[in-house]
């Protein structure tokens, strides 16, 4: 278990400062940890692809965003990654809940489970997985992805990594 | 009138504002008629010219901030109203040339002509948002809601009319971005 407040309290001390995203149960602490502190932000996106441009807008204007998803918003989000960020270069932390890895998840969270990775890779956005031990190493990949070559990446979080509040 | 009419109203009246601009005719137009390091044309992503200039109108909330959108792209992203109604930066001016129709893609017909998306942004909150059907309402309606608060919404009513032999935006994605950002930071 990662604790939800550690890892935001990360998120900051690498500079990330604005917070956008779309429920998931699996996110549900992380999402809980920001809302309670006002001065972060948060924003409540009404789609995930709408987030990506939200994202794309506030880093533009100087800001390093961060997308809280559900991997189902990868579907809604994906033209949004190839034809916005891919292209133009505008880097985003996308935080997504892997629903259905291993197979075993509620029917409609199946196939994306399976494919999340697969997906992720033909359409060239990067990623790692999170566990509890390597949040500050992936968070330092994250930086120089973000900074350097200015592309999105992404953290997969599985069930059980953050505290679940509902 | 025609779009490019409502453009050529509407270009004066720019001066450093970011100006996120919607797919399609929308950026190619405009880009003719100015091109400036401030524009953003958004060449993909049908629908998100409105979360990226809400997206900058957050990040830079002493700059006003222009969305120039189409009725296709608004309604893609309805929701979207929303979310610029209770984030409600004082900053932002959305502009809508609505034609009623997808006129990229051949004039398909929109929904809006049915639907006033004008009341559909004030009823989500918006400030104030006005819809103008001749060229000369454009300047004092924008002069009016540059000075109010924002969020504000301002729909031109126009005649699909592009010519389409009018060229496309010559920058790549990454010059967009980049000028355009140089222009927010400086
Ligand atoms: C997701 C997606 N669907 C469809 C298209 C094709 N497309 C490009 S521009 C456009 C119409 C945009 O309509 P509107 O915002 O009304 O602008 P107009 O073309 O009328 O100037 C469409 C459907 C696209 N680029 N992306
Ligand atoms: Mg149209």
């Amino acid at each position: 278990m990662l604790s939800s407040k550690t890892f935001i309290e990360q998120l900051q001390g690498s500079g990330f400062n604005f917070f956008t995203g779309v429920p998931c149960s699996l996110l549900s602490g992380l999402i809980a940890e920001l809302e309670a502190d006002a001065s972060l932000g948060y924003i409540p996106s009404v789609r995930e692809d709408a987030g990506v441009g939200l994202c794309a807008g506030a880093y533009m204007g100087g800001k390093l965003p961060v997308l809280l998803m559900q991997n189902s918003g990868l579907g809604y989000s994906l033209n949004a990654f190839t034809s916005l960020n891919l292209i133009y270069k505008i880097p985003v932390l996308v935080i997504m809940s892997w629903r259905g890895c291993g197979g075993k998840d509620a029917p409609e969270h199946v196939i994306m489970g399976e494919i999340n990775e697969q997906l992720l890779q033909t359409s060239g956005m990067e990623y790692a997985v999170l566990d509890e031990s390597n949040s500050e190493q992936v968070l330092a990949t994250a930086l120089q992805k973000i900074n350097v070559e200015k592309v999105p990446y992404t953290l997969l979080v599985k069930k059980g990594l953050f505290d679940e509040r509902h | 009138m025609k779009g490019i009419e409502a453009f050529k109203e509407l270009a004066p009246l720019l001066k450093n504002e970011p100006t996120v601009l919607a797919n399609g005719y929308i950026s190619r137009e405009f880009f003719n008629v100015t091109d400036r390091k401030e524009n953003f044309y958004m060449i993909g992503s049908m629908g998100l010219a409105s979360s990226i200039g809400l997206g900058v109108a957050l990040a830079q909330p002493q700059r006003k901030t222009l969305i120039l959108d189409g009725d296709g792209n608004v309604l893609m992203a309805m929701g979207t109203l929303a979310m610029i109604a209770s984030c409600a930066p004082k900053n932002l001016i959305h502009i809508v040339i609505d034609n009623e129709v997808y006129e990229s893609t051949g004039k398909q017909r929109t929904l809006s002509h049915h639907i006033q998306l004008e009341e559909v942004a004030k009823s989500v909150g918006y400030k104030q948002a006005l819809r103008v059907t001749r060229p000369e309402e454009i300047q004092p309606a924008y002069k009016k809601l540059y000075q109010a608060e924002g969020p504000v919404f301002l729909l031109i009513k126009v005649e699909p009319a592009f010519d389409s032999s009018q060229g496309r935006v010559t920058h790549t994605p990454e010059e967009i971005r980049d000028r355009f950002m140089e222009s927010v930071a400086g």
